[in-house]
């Protein structure tokens, strides 16, 4: 619970805010996090995500797997807004989002983590995590002019806030290291702190256990626990099953570029069509 | 001699300076040589000189061959012009980016350059102007080594102006985000930086400082159309010798090129000026083309 409060606190009010709204609106009706319809992406004459649907409840940790190829990368980068699908529709928080640049979608509340982190390597730990404040004035052109004092003011609230998030993923002793100089587990929390500067309430995160070492590795699903409790939901890329089983209540299969199967963890893993596609190679 | 060469050097070489920061930052950020860059000194000192025109003579500061109007068309020069830099962004360069290449960049800078030139010479003749009649009287700094007043004023003026871009970039949100867009335009966005403000933003401030530079370089040589254009090949040698991308590096290039130009008038005659920042750019593209601050491949 000390954890939590932590994180309460270095969230600032938002989150605490729409946790309450969450609990209140769940007996009756659970609100849709993310909703995927029918969505695809051609890469010439292939569909590398085929006519995919899915839905995601407020306050989920979802796993998605499947095997390489079948499209679970493409499907991130559809949905976190480097990649323009070629139809379908995605709506996070009741919004339809299919068209909005990448840094809307984060500032909407949605952020992604990559399978391998890319951080802005010239820069410092803390001046990486908080490219991500938003609603910074001293980003337009003429505020550090113009009102100087009101820029200083919000980049001290941002450093401070920063540094909590930093502290968090045990990073804390490097908040002043070129981005360059992390291992590449240290990187992965690099990222997610990066992310979570932005206040976000759905998190993508693309493998978080691959090239992470066992003591990092529970770092980081003691952190992914500790923001769940704190009201952000999580869609996780991984191919570690007993990862999957641990974290997650729902999970995806994908393969071949098309969902193929949605349920528990148990159960997915049983199910002989998923055997087949991790067995058959795909699609 | 050699102390005279230093201070014509510098002079020079701090102009460079300003106009290749411009040119750095954008050449970082879109990834394309942006050969207008030099028209936007000439717009900048034409500005001025219609500016300073319309607020009246007033007696010149000091030892100055200027006074106070000058200082004001300075900065209202520099505002236009970088609205100058934004709308050409805006009206070319945005479209382009969507859809061509880094050539086809390259090639319509080349033609808002050529376009940029021939409106000022419709506009004003090929003939010079002067922002003064006045005659700038040397002063004596040590044995050997004149400058004009005019000279050290520009000279303190640009490096307060490289001064304040280096904060900017160094300490304020904005200037990290500049940095964040020209290390990694996609992964900035992922991060939430609105991209498409901060070229907005590098376009303004290139624009403002190519400005600077051009009203700087009329008020120690002359106004002319060309002046811009044959200020190009040295903003591009210090851009590269700086590394493309860095804004302490294109200034320290532009001290460079200053200071090597001016020492080739003395020893290889004044013909060959030109040609030095040439020879200075090849033999760094060969040698070391991320350049002497570490910037991108030119």
């Amino acid at each position: 619970m000390a954890r939590m409060g932590v994180f309460r606190d270095l969230a600032g009010n938002r989150i605490v805010h729409t946790v309450r709204a969450d609990a209140t609106a769940k007996p009756s009706r659970p609100q849709r996090m993310l909703e995927i319809s029918h969505l695809s992406r051609r890469f010439g004459a292939a569909r590398a995500v085929d006519r995919v649907s899915l839905r995601l409840p407020a306050g989920c940790i979802a796993g998605l797997i499947g095997p390489n190829g079948a499209g679970k990368t493409t499907l991130f980068n559809l949905i976190a807004g480097s990649l323009r699908p070629s139809e379908g529709r995605i709506r996070f928080l009741g919004r339809d989002i299919s068209r909005a640049p990448a840094h809307r979608r984060l500032a909407a509340g949605l952020g992604r983590t990559f399978q391998i982190p890319r951080p802005f390597a010239a820069m410092t730990v803390l001046e990486n995590v908080l490219l991500a404040a938003q609603g910074q004035p001293g980003e337009r052109p003429f505020a550090n002019w113009l009102s100087p004092a009101r820029v200083a003011a919000a980049e001290r609230r941002n450093i401070d806030r920063a540094r909590e998030i930093i502290d968090f993923l045990a990073l804390g002793r490097l908040a002043g290291a070129p981005a360059a100089t992390l291992s590449g587990g240290q990187r992965k929390l690099l990222e997610l702190a990066r992310v979570l500067m932005a206040a976000p309430r759905l998190i993508l995160l693309d493998e978080p256990a691959a090239g992470v070492n066992p003591t990092l590795l529970e770092v980081i699903i003691a952190r992914i626990r500790d923001l769940h409790a704190g009201g952000v939901s999580f869609l996780i890329v991984e191919h570690n099953l007993d990862l999957v089983g641990r974290l997650c209540s729902e999970v995806h299969v994908m393969a071949g570029g098309r969902m193929l199967v949605s349920g528990t963890p148990g159960a997915v893993t049983r199910d002989p069509r998923v055997i087949e596609a991790y067995l058959g190679g795909g699609a | 001699m050699i102390g005279q060469i230093l201070i014509d050097g510098i002079t020079s070489g701090a102009m460079i300076g300003l106009g290749a920061i411009g040119l750095t930052l954008t050449c970082g950020l879109l990834r394309f040589a942006n050969f207008a860059q030099g028209e936007f000194a000439t717009w900048g000192a034409y500005f001025a000189l219609l500016i300073a025109g319309a607020l009246g003579g007033a007696a010149p500061l000091g030892p100055l061959t200027f006074g106070w109007p000058l200082l004001a068309a300075l900065l209202i020069s520099m505002g236009l012009t970088a609205l100058l830099a934004w709308s050409l962004d805006a009206v070319l360069f945005r479209r382009l980016r969507r859809h061509g290449n880094a050539i086809v960049l390259v090639i319509a800078s080349f033609g808002a350059s050529l376009a940029l030139r021939s409106a000022v010479e419709f506009l004003f003749g090929p003939e010079p102007y002067y922002y003064s009649r006045d005659i700038a009287m040397t002063l004596r700094l040590a044995p050997g080594m004149r400058a004009t007043a005019d000279q050290l004023v520009v000279l303190a003026l640009a490096l307060v102006l490289m001064l304040a871009m280096h904060l900017l970039l160094a300490r304020t949100p904005l200037g990290r985000a500049m940095r964040a867009v020209s290390e990694n335009p996609d992964l900035a966005r992922l991060a939430g930086i609105d991209a498409a403000r901060v070229v907005r933003a590098t376009w303004l401030l290139g624009g403002a400082l190519a400005a600077a530079a051009g009203v700087f370089l009329g008020v120690t040589v002359q106004v002319r159309p060309a002046m811009g254009f044959e200020l190009l090949l040295p903003l591009f040698a210090a851009a590269i010798l700086g590394g493309i991308g860095s804004v302490p590096g294109a200034m320290v290039g532009g001290l460079v090129i200053g200071i090597a130009e001016a020492a080739a008038v003395p020893l290889a005659g004044a013909q060959y000026r030109a040609a030095v920042a040439f020879v200075v750019m090849l033999a760094m593209l060969l040698v070391r083309p991320r350049g002497l601050f570490g910037g991108r491949a030119a």
